[in-house]
């Protein structure tokens, strides 16, 4: 689904991406891992071009993004993203931030996208707030909201870049419930986190990246109890 | 000090305060649309807007409005003279050709402030913002349009009700090419009654009423925005 092809990408002089090679097949849960500044979110956000990389390609069904040709706001439709800060727009109710997507770029009628809005809440439990504003919930509550947000455009596949980094410890949990649900409906997705209890259960290949590389993947039993590299060992020890 | 005029003259400053209050009405309209325009202009990814929105910006912040307003007044209105609007003309009491250069004056000068003040606000807008929106696949005037800019506005709204209450001093200007608002009309006051002093002084307390009024205005409608949060 995701081809990626000799990914390249510097800030400034600092070469943050250095040939990143790999394959997201549909259907695939695939689990980024790695010490900080290893280049996990830069690699996620080429995907969508929110970085431009310098070299090399990224081929999403078929259509390579990073051409000047690509209609890249087309295809961010089929990508959803959600971020470690939430980014959920502040001055809009919830239902209001789930739907204008949708209606102003499917031209969804809104009672129709308000419908499915109310559908979607109601599978991550949070249908009473669709008429509150963001501040008025909690951080849990926020990437439960922005999870819906992404899925109300249907994506293909949605990326992930540490999305519960920024919670308290007691609202991790819901946001990774709301996950594995996706991930139990066949949603392709792309996760950058920490959490390793999370990439055990639900991975299907777990990325470990170090220094603009991909140092070694694999099944999660394959990379978490059987890693090849010594960084990997000296990663997982600090962070189990 | 003796103040009996105002019974003769009084309505000279009333309808002197109808014409800076239209006046500055219709320059903040238009300062804010030309605002708008420049600070994306100022924003965008292509040079040439740029270069654009930085020089008309540069030029009217480094030049006297009053040079401004008379080029505009005797340079420009040589060329091309703009058609008079009757209704206009009506409100304000004379011909609104001359008015309509004044006021079109001080919007200019207005929105190239007005411009920095609204590329202020669209920046301080956290960036994620802008990704949030450009990743759910919304192209970058729509993202500005639905999520930046009503956010960026919510945040400018006092310094823009600064900027009202300024032009309502700065309209000032337009009297010397003759338009008939509050400091033409102490004038004309001062020359027909043949005091020098009184006459400013009720000028200027009609100025403070306005600019009191109009600042109070603006801090009930900030406490009205945050208390909608
Ligand atoms: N926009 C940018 N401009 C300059 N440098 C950047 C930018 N974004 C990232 N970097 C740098 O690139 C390097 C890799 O960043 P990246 O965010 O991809 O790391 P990461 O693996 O996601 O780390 P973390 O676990 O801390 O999130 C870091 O040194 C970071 O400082
Ligand atoms: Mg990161």
């Amino acid at each position: 689904m995701i081809k990626v092809s000799n990914l390249h990408k510097k800030f400034g002089k600092l070469n943050v991406l250095k040939g990143i090679n790999t394959n997201i097949e549909k259907g695939e849960i695939v689990v980024i891992i790695g010490p900080s500044g290893s280049g996990k979110s830069t690699f996620l956000r080429c995907l969508n071009m929110l970085e431009e990389p310098d070299q090399g390609e990224v081929i999403f069904q078929g259509i390579k993004l990073n051409d000047k040709k690509c209609n890249i706001d087309q295809q961010r439709q089929k990508m959803g993203m959600v971020f470690q800060q939430f980014n959920l727009f502040p001055h809009m109710t919830i239902v209001e931030n789930i739907i204008l997507a949708p209606t102003k770029l499917k031209k969804e009628n809104e009672d129709e996208a308000k419908r499915k809005a109310v559908q979607l809440l109601k599978k991550v439990g949070l249908e009473d707030k669709a008429d509150s504003y963001p501040n008025q919930l909690s951080g849990g509550q926020k990437q439960r909201i922005a999870i819906v947000r992404a899925l109300a455009m249907s994506p293909e596949v949605m990326l992930f870049d540490e999305p519960t980094s920024a919670l308290d410890p007691e609202m991790v949990g819901e946001v990774l419930e709301v996950m594995k649900g996706l991930a139990k409906d066949g949603m392709t997705m792309v996760v950058v986190t920490h959490e390793m209890g999370f990439a055990k259960e639900v991975a299907t290949r777990v990325m470990f990246m170090d220094q603009g590389l991909i140092v070694e993947e694999g099944t999660p039993k394959d990379v978490f109890d059987n890693p090849q590299n010594p960084r990997i060992k000296e990663f997982l020890s600090k962070v189990l | 000090m003796d103040f009996l005029f105002l019974k003769k003259y009084g309505w000279y400053y009333l309808n002197g305060a109808k014409n800076t209050i239209l006046l500055t009405c219709i320059a903040i309209t238009f300062g804010i649309i030309l605002g708008l325009i420049f600070a994306l202009f100022r924003l965008s990814n292509n040079k040439l807007l740029r270069y654009i929105a930085v020089t008309y910006i540069e030029i009217i912040r480094g030049t006297p409005i009053l040079i401004q307003i008379m080029i505009l007044y005797f340079g420009i209105s040589q060329y091309i003279s703009l058609p008079e609007i009757p209704a206009l003309s009506k409100i304000i009491g004379y011909d609104s050709s001359d008015f309509m250069i004044g006021a079109a004056a001080v919007a200019i000068n207005s929105g190239a402030y007005v411009a920095e003040i609204i590329r202020a606000g669209i920046q301080s807008i956290n960036k994620g913002q802008m990704e949030a929106a450009r990743s759910l696949g919304l192209g970058s005037s729509m993202a500005m349009r639905y999520v930046i800019i009503p956010q960026a506005f919510k945040n400018i709204l006092p310094a823009l009700g600064n900027e009202f209450v300024t032009l309502v001093k700065e309209t000032s200007i337009v009297s010397v090419i003759g338009i008939m608002e509050l400091t033409k009309a102490g004038d004309i006051v001062r020359g027909a009654t043949a005091k020098g002093f009184e006459p400013l002084l009720v000028a200027a307390s009609v100025y403070f009423c306005i600019t009191f009024a109009a600042s109070r205005f603006v801090a009930f409608l900030e406490r009205r925005m945050k208390a909608s949060d």
